[in-house]
C-alpha cells in the first residue's frame, strides 16, 4: 500500500531538487566564474612573474620571499595600513557606540539628529574625501583655522606632515561615524525593557545598567561592528587614493595596502607580484576574523540559542 | 539624562511608577533630567554642526567666480557674497563633463541592480525555500565567499577580463553582478523565510508549480528587501572607485568617482566646480536615503542582527 505513495514522494521530491538547482544556477555560475576561477588562476599568477604581454615564467615562491625579504615598500604599506587599523577600529567602535546611546534618547526632534548623522556614511568615499582634502589644507584649510583661533597657534600640517597622513584619515572617517551608530542602534532597540526594569527594582543605577544590561545585551553587535570595521580597514582605498593621490601620499605616508598592490599590479605591470600581495591580505584578514571568532565565544553574549535558529 | 534610562520601548516609560516616589525626589529627578537632556542637545547639536558645516562650506566655495578662491583666511561657512549658480551648470555640462560622467555611473548602477535583483532573488528562493542535496555545503561555501574580499580577486578577474577583451568597457563591472552576490543572497533568504510556508504549501496544492510560487507569491512579498537591495547596489555602484578605475581607460567612459578623483590629483584643480561637482554627486544618495529611509535601516538593522 505504501510503495506507491513513497514513489510519488520522491519524484515530487527529485522534482523540487531539480527546480532548486535551477534557482540556484545564477549562484553556482557566479561563483565558479568569478570566484573559483579567478581564485585558482591567482593562486598560479601569484607564483609567476607575467606583465600581461610576454610569456609568464614560473618562478616558484619568489615573489613572495621578495616581498618579505626584499620589498620596502611592501612593509611601508604593511606599516600603514597597521597604524590606520590600530588608530581606527578601535576608536570607531567606542564612539560609534557613544554616538548610538545619544542617538537612542527619547527626546523630542531625535529622529532629525539620527537623520543628519547618518547622511555622511551614505556618501562616497571619493566625495567625502574630496571635502575633507579641501578641509584639511593646511595654510588655507578650515580645520586649522578653527584650531588657531581656539588658541593653537601651530596646527598639525595634516596630510603634508607624514606623521598627520593616516591620523587625518582616521579624523575624516569619524565624519562618517554615524553609520556604525545607526548599527549600534538598532541593537540597543532590541534590548527587551524588561531588562531594565528588572535591573532598576535589584537597584542598579544609571551605570550599572549599562554595564551589567546594555553593554552585554549588545556584544553580538559589537562582534559585527568590529568584524566589518576590520576588514574595512584592511581594505582602504578610495580615501587613500583621493588624499593621498595614486602614489601613497608624501613620503609614502598613505602608501596603504591596496595602493600599494594597484600600484605594483594595474601601474607597474607586475601581476603575478600584485597575486602575491593579494592572497597575503587574505591570509591575515582570514587569520584575523578566525582569531576573533575563535575569542569571541568568551565575551558575545547570545540571549537564544543561535543554533536554533536554523 | 543617562543612557540606561533612555527605554528601548515606549511603553516602559511608566508615569505611573513616577507617583511612588516622594515628591521631593520627583522634583530633584526632573530638574537632574531637565540639565542633562540640556546637554544632550548641546552635544548633538555641536556634532549635527560638525557634519553639516563642511557641507554648507562646500555649497559656499561651489557658488564663488573662478577668480575668488575658495579658500579664504577665516573659512566662509555660509554663502554670502556668491551665488554663481551657473558654476552647477559649468560643472555638469560646459567646463567640466559631469553630466556624461553621470549617465556612465547610472548605466553602470542601472545594469547591477537589474542582474542583482534578478539572481539574488532566484538563489535566495532556492536556498530558504527548496530541499535540495547539498544545500547546506553549497550556503556555507556562499557565506565564506562573503568573507573574502573583492579586492583580493581584482588582479585575475582583470586578467580574465582582459583576455576575453572586455578592458575598456563596462562588461566587466556589470557582469558579475548576474552571477549573484553573496550578501544579497544572505540578506533575502533570510527575508523569505520569515514569509509563512503556508502559502507556498497552498499554492503548490492549488497547482502552481515552484517557478510560479516564486513569480506570484514570495516576490512580491519580498519587495521591501529587494528595495533594500536594490538600494544598496546602486549606491556601492554610485561610489564605486577602483572597479572603474581598472577597467575604464577612457575619459568618455568614466564615473563620476573617477572624474573628482582626478580632478583632485591633477595640479591646478578648479576648487568651485571641483565642489559644484561634488555637490551634485551627493544628491542622489541623499534622495533615495529619504526616500527609502525606513526600509533602509531596518535592512541594516537585519544586518546587524544576523552578522
Amino acid at each position: 500500500m505504501t510503495k506507491p505513495r513513497r514513489r510519488v514522494l520522491g519524484r515530487s521530491r527529485k522534482r523540487e531538487e531539480r527546480s532548486a538547482y535551477l534557482f540556484i544556477a545564477p549562484w553556482i555560475a557566479g561563483f565558479l566564474l568569478f570566484w573559483l576561477a579567478p581564485m585558482a588562476i591567482s593562486v598560479v599568477l601569484s607564483l609567476m612573474d607575467w606583465d600581461l604581454l610576454s610569456t609568464p615564467k614560473w618562478i616558484g615562491l619568489q615573489n613572495y620571499a621578495e616581498l618579505f625579504f626584499n620589498d620596502r615598500t611592501f612593509w611601508v604599506s604593511v606599516g600603514v595600513t597597521l597604524k590606520y587599523i590600530v588608530l581606527s577600529v578601535p576608536l570607531y567602535l567606542v564612539t560609534g557606540l557613544l554616538l548610538s546611546l545619544l542617538l537612542n534618547l527619547k527626546i523630542r526632534g531625535i529622529t532629525v539628529f539620527r537623520t543628519i548623522l547618518f547622511i555622511p556614511s551614505i556618501l562616497s568615499g571619493v566625495a567625502v574625501a574630496v571635502l575633507w582634502v579641501a578641509m584639511l589644507n593646511p595654510d588655507t584649510g578650515a580645520v586649522n583655522d578653527v584650531l588657531r583661533q581656539i588658541g593653537i597657534s601651530s596646527p598639525p600640517r595634516w596630510l603634508q606632515d607624514p606623521s598627520w597622513a593616516v591620523p587625518s584619515i582616521v579624523l575624516v572617517g569619524l565624519w562618517g561615524i554615524g553609520g556604525g551608530a545607526i548599527i549600534y542602534l538598532s541593537g540597543l532597540q532590541n534590548i527587551g525593557a524588561q531588562l531594565y526594569e528588572a535591573a532598576r527594582i535589584d537597584g542598579a543605577g544609571a551605570f550599572q545598567r549599562f554595564r551589567f544590561v546594555t553593554l552585554p545585551m549588545l556584544t553580538p553587535t559589537l562582534l559585527f561592528v568590529l568584524l566589518t570595521s576590520l576588514i574595512d580597514a584592511f581594505q582602504v582605498f578610495d580615501t587613500a587614493y583621493v588624499l593621498g593621490g595614486s602614489q601613497g601620499g608624501v613620503g609614502d605616508s598613505l602608501r596603504f595596502y591596496l595602493i600599494n598592490l594597484y600600484n605594483a599590479g594595474f601601474v607597474g605591470g607586475r601581476f603575478g607580484y600584485a597575486s602575491a600581495m593579494a592572497w597575503i591580505l587574505v591570509l591575515a584578514a582570514a587569520a584575523v576574523i578566525l582569531i576573533i571568532f575563535r575569542t569571541s565565544g568568551r565575551w558575545v553574549y547570545y540571549e537564544y540559542d543561535p543554533e536554533s535558529e536554523r | 539624562m543617562s543612557v540606561a534610562t533612555a527605554k528601548p520601548r515606549p511603553d516602559a516609560d511608566g508615569a505611573g511608577r513616577n507617583r511612588a516616589y516622594p515628591l521631593a525626589t520627583l522634583i530633584r529627578r526632573r530638574g537632574k533630567r531637565a540639565v542633562l537632556k540640556g546637554a544632550a542637545y548641546v552635544i548633538l547639536l555641536a556634532l549635527s554642526a560638525f557634519v553639516l558645516l563642511p557641507v554648507a562650506w562646500m555649497l559656499t566655495a561651489a557658488l564663488k567666480p573662478d577668480l575668488v578662491s575658495v579658500f579664504t583666511v577665516t573659512p566662509q561657512w555660509l554663502p554670502t557674497d556668491h551665488w554663481d549658480w551657473v558654476n552647477f551648470r559649468r560643472a555638469l555640462f560646459d567646463t567640466l563633463p559631469f553630466a556624461r560622467y553621470t549617465f556612465n555611473t547610472l548605466v553602470i548602477a542601472g545594469g547591477n541592480i537589474l542582474g542583482t535583483l534578478i539572481s539574488c532573488s532566484l538563489v535566495a528562493y532556492g536556498f530558504a525555500r527548496l530541499r535540495f542535496r547539498g544545500s547546506g555545503p553549497l550556503f556555507y561555501v556562499l557565506i565564506v565567499t562573503m568573507l573574502i574580499p573583492w579586492q583580493a580577486l581584482m588582479v585575475p578577474q582583470f586578467l580574465m577580463f582582459f583576455k576575453i577583451g572586455w578592458y575598456g568597457t563596462i562588461l566587466p563591472l556589470i557582469a558579475p553582478a548576474f552571477g549573484g552576490t553573496a550578501f544579497y543572497i544572505f540578506l533575502i533568504r533570510q527575508y523569505m523565510r520569515t514569509i509563512p510556508r503556508e502559502l507556498d504549501e497552498a499554492a503548490l496544492v492549488d497547482g502552481l508549480n515552484r517557478w510560479q510560487i516564486f513569480w506570484r507569491i514570495v516576490l512580491p512579498l519580498s519587495t521591501p528587501v529587494l528595495t533594500v537591495c536594490a538600494v544598496f547596489t546602486f549606491i556601492y555602484n554610485w561610489n564605486n572607485l577602483l572597479g572603474p578605475l581598472i577597467y575604464l581607460n577612457n575619459d568618455s567612459q568614466f564615473t563620476i568617482p573617477i572624474g573628482l578623483a582626478n580632478l583632485v590629483t591633477r595640479a591646478g584643480t578648479p576648487w568651485n566646480l571641483l565642489m559644484a561637482a561634488n555637490l551634485l554627486s551627493i544628491i542622489p544618495p541623499v534622495v533615495i536615503y529619504f526616500v527609502v529611509q525606513r526600509k533602509l535601516i531596518g535592512g541594516i538593522a537585519s544586518v546587524g542582527l544576523k552578522g
